[in-house]
């Protein structure tokens, strides 16, 4: 074990060991990194593997990954089939489903979000003026007090404006984010003041100072922000619940509702499709951007 | 100043305002008001309002020694200005309200003292071993961090079958290793509030992990070298250089990690649902279940005060102990 973390310290230092010191213990240390791996990746390969049986498989007879009668997309048909995940032709339009609310709601968060971040961030940076700390105090009470806990409150005034069962009792509350307009004014920081006293002198106006001197450079940072969000609020459930109840459901409340349909007893495979059909677009892009991604949340302590 | 300032600015005598940076600030500072700084004082004096609309019947009237409320003439549904009575009952174990409260505190308490100190003892194994230049490594890296991608309730009802007694994976693999306890994780009294913790640490290892990876990635690599013609072995170099030297990383994910385990209670929608005793609630769950099961709107209010207290105590403790931190280097 001595050799083995020198060693997996050696690798990544590039100082080198002696090599006949090191071989058993690399061997030591990838052996214990694929065991992990493999035992962290085990629930969602299941889940991939039996979604893929029919329906009606029982679990409990027999085994719990392969099914005798094969591949079937079976049970991805049938989770359709109860559940409005996907939207279909209705009335000339297109009909309320999980997806669509789910798309909605993220996406006008989204991009509300980078607006008003931008925005705030840049006032920060750029100028001096009376009440300045204390505004920037007072929005960063959002990071202390997560708007998650304040769900009792929150839904009061979701109630007293209208909006139950809307995506936008969804998003509303993450309209102004502290999280994001503090990770841009550190973005911001970072800008060249002389960059920016130049661009000035030229008679630059605010936007175009947002435009062309700020923006640019940080672009990466605004990108990370909106990766998180989108995870974040793609993800959500709690929330949600409380403030729709039917047409808005997005597709979390969806996987909740669907475990929860008595006549669906254990048909794990069909629960699986179900969840599949959940994460699957979120967890493709992961998988293709996935270093962005590890990069973006490794910006984002507070999500 | 700029131009644009000078546009906004001058009022009749002259004398500079800047208004651009109050409209730039006004749509963030709009939100935050409304949905964080108002919900935040609203609660409290919500707080002291009795406030049980679908109470169920009539003669449960027992508890909660309400001012006003034993008074036949007058609802037993509310609302009614009870002061600090549900603060007073909190705190006595002998009403509803303080064995309620007194379980979910020692739930979050249990919950947070154990994921938080495992997670982050995973999470820093995790990347200790992934931080490897080799080719299959990235694909580690993606097995321990894919979790953090998954919605809760997804990560929860997954898990659902693996704690399913007899054939669910979870109880096949303790089998293995020797168990021969209850199985039915989910709706047991005692194996409930660890079924939430299990999926927790499952999806959280991972998040946390790319902190410490960020961390040991920045680590001065002289300071090994020289530890190495010192000869010093595995174990002094972990515990005398790259722990000490992750100190801030490991203060700043332990706060992530705390603030996470208080406000993500999907799993337990998922998981311990069932549990209508509440032996697994953790307080947030236990705020949801309050108003929007049981329609108890004034103790629900009282809940949420309570969790923002511990959220500004924690915040504020936190904050002075970092103070101190930095002023002894």
């Amino acid at each position: 074990m001595s050799d083995s973390v020198s060693v997996a310290r050696a690798a990544s230092t590039t100082v080198r060991l002696p090599w006949r010191r090191a071989r058993w213990g690399i061997w030591l240390v990838n052996s214990l990194t694929i065991v992990l791996a493999v035992l962290w990746a085990v629930p969602i390969i299941w889940t991939i593997v039996v979604s893929f049986r029919p329906p009606a498989d029982s679990l409990g007879q027999g085994d719990v990954w392969f099914s005798d009668r094969g591949v079937s997309l079976e049970s991805y048909q049938r989770a359709v089939d109860l559940a409005p995940f996907f939207p279909h032709i209705e009335d000339g339009g297109l009909s309320r489903s999980y997806y669509g609310n789910t798309l909605e709601y993220v996406l006008m968060t989204l991009a509300v979000q980078i607006v008003t971040v931008t925005l705030a961030a840049f006032a920060f940076v750029q100028y001096q003026f009376p009440g300045k700390r204390l505004l920037f105090y007072l929005i960063l009470t959002q990071l202390m007090i997560p708007t998650a806990i304040l769900l009792v409150p929150n839904f009061m005034t979701i109630s007293q404006l209208g909006l139950y069962d809307t995506t936008l009792a969804i998003a509303i509350p993450y309209f102004g984010s502290a999280f994001g307009t503090f990770l841009m004014r550190q973005a911001f920081l970072e800008v060249p003041r002389e960059l920016v006293e130049s661009a000035e002198i030229d008679g630059a106006r605010w936007h175009h100072l947002l435009r062309h001197i700020y923006l640019p450079p940080t672009r990466a940072t605004l990108v990370a922000f909106g990766m998180v969000s989108v995870s974040f609020h793609w993800n959500s459930l709690l929330w949600p619940l409380v403030v729709t109840s039917d047409k808005s459901r997005p597709l979390t409340m969806g996987l909740l509702r669907f475990t929860q349909l008595t006549d669906i007893g254990a048909q794990w495979s069909l629960i699986m499709a179900a969840t599949m059909i959940i994460v699957a677009p979120l967890f493709i892009v992961f998988l293709i951007f996935q270093r962005q991604f590890i990069q973006s949340f490794i910006n984002s302590g507070f999500k | 100043m700029t131009s644009v300032a000078r546009i906004f600015a001058p009022n009749e005598r002259g004398k500079k305002i800047n208004l651009p940076p109050y409209l730039l600030i006004l749509p963030t500072f709009i939100f935050v008001i409304l949905f964080t700084i108002y919900p935040t004082l609203s609660v409290f004096r919500a707080s002291q309002e009795y406030y049980h609309p679908n109470r169920p019947n009539r003669t449960q009237m027992t508890d909660l020694n309400l001012p006003g409320v034993e008074e036949a003439s007058r609802s037993i549904r509310g609302p009614h200005e009870v002061g600090l009575a549900y603060f007073r009952a909190m705190l006595d174990p002998s009403t509803s309200e303080g064995e309620t409260f007194f379980q979910v505190m020692r739930n979050t308490l249990v919950y947070t003292i154990i994921t938080v100190p495992v997670t982050m003892l995973l999470a820093f194994a995790f990347a200790v071993l992934v931080n490897r230049s080799l080719r299959w490594i990235g694909i580690a890296r993606v097995a321990f961090f894919y979790p953090t991608m998954l919605p809760l309730v997804s990560a929860a009802t997954i898990w659902l079958f693996f704690f399913t007694p007899d054939y669910g994976l979870w109880n096949v693999a303790l089998r293995l290793l020797g168990y021969t306890g209850q199985e039915n994780w989910i709706i047991n009294r005692d194996l409930g509030l660890w079924a939430l913790m299990i999926v927790s640490i499952w999806k959280n290892a991972g998040y946390f992990m790319i902190f410490y990876l960020a961390g040991l990635q920045s680590l001065p690599q002289d300071v090994y070298e020289a530890a190495d013609l010192d000869g010093a072995n595995w174990l002094t170099k972990m515990f005398r250089i790259t722990l000490p030297l992750l100190r801030r990383t490991t203060l700043f994910v332990s706060v992530v990690a705390i603030i996470t385990a208080f406000q993500n209670i999907d799993h337990a929608l998922v998981l311990t649902n069932e549990l209508v005793t509440g032996e697994a609630d953790l307080l947030l769950y236990e705020i949801y279940k309050q108003r929007f099961v049981l329609g108890n709107y004034g103790f629900a209010n009282a809940l949420t005060v309570v969790m923002i207290l511990v959220l500004l105590i924690f915040t504020l403790s936190n904050f002075f102990l970092s103070e101190r931190g930095s002023d002894e280097r």
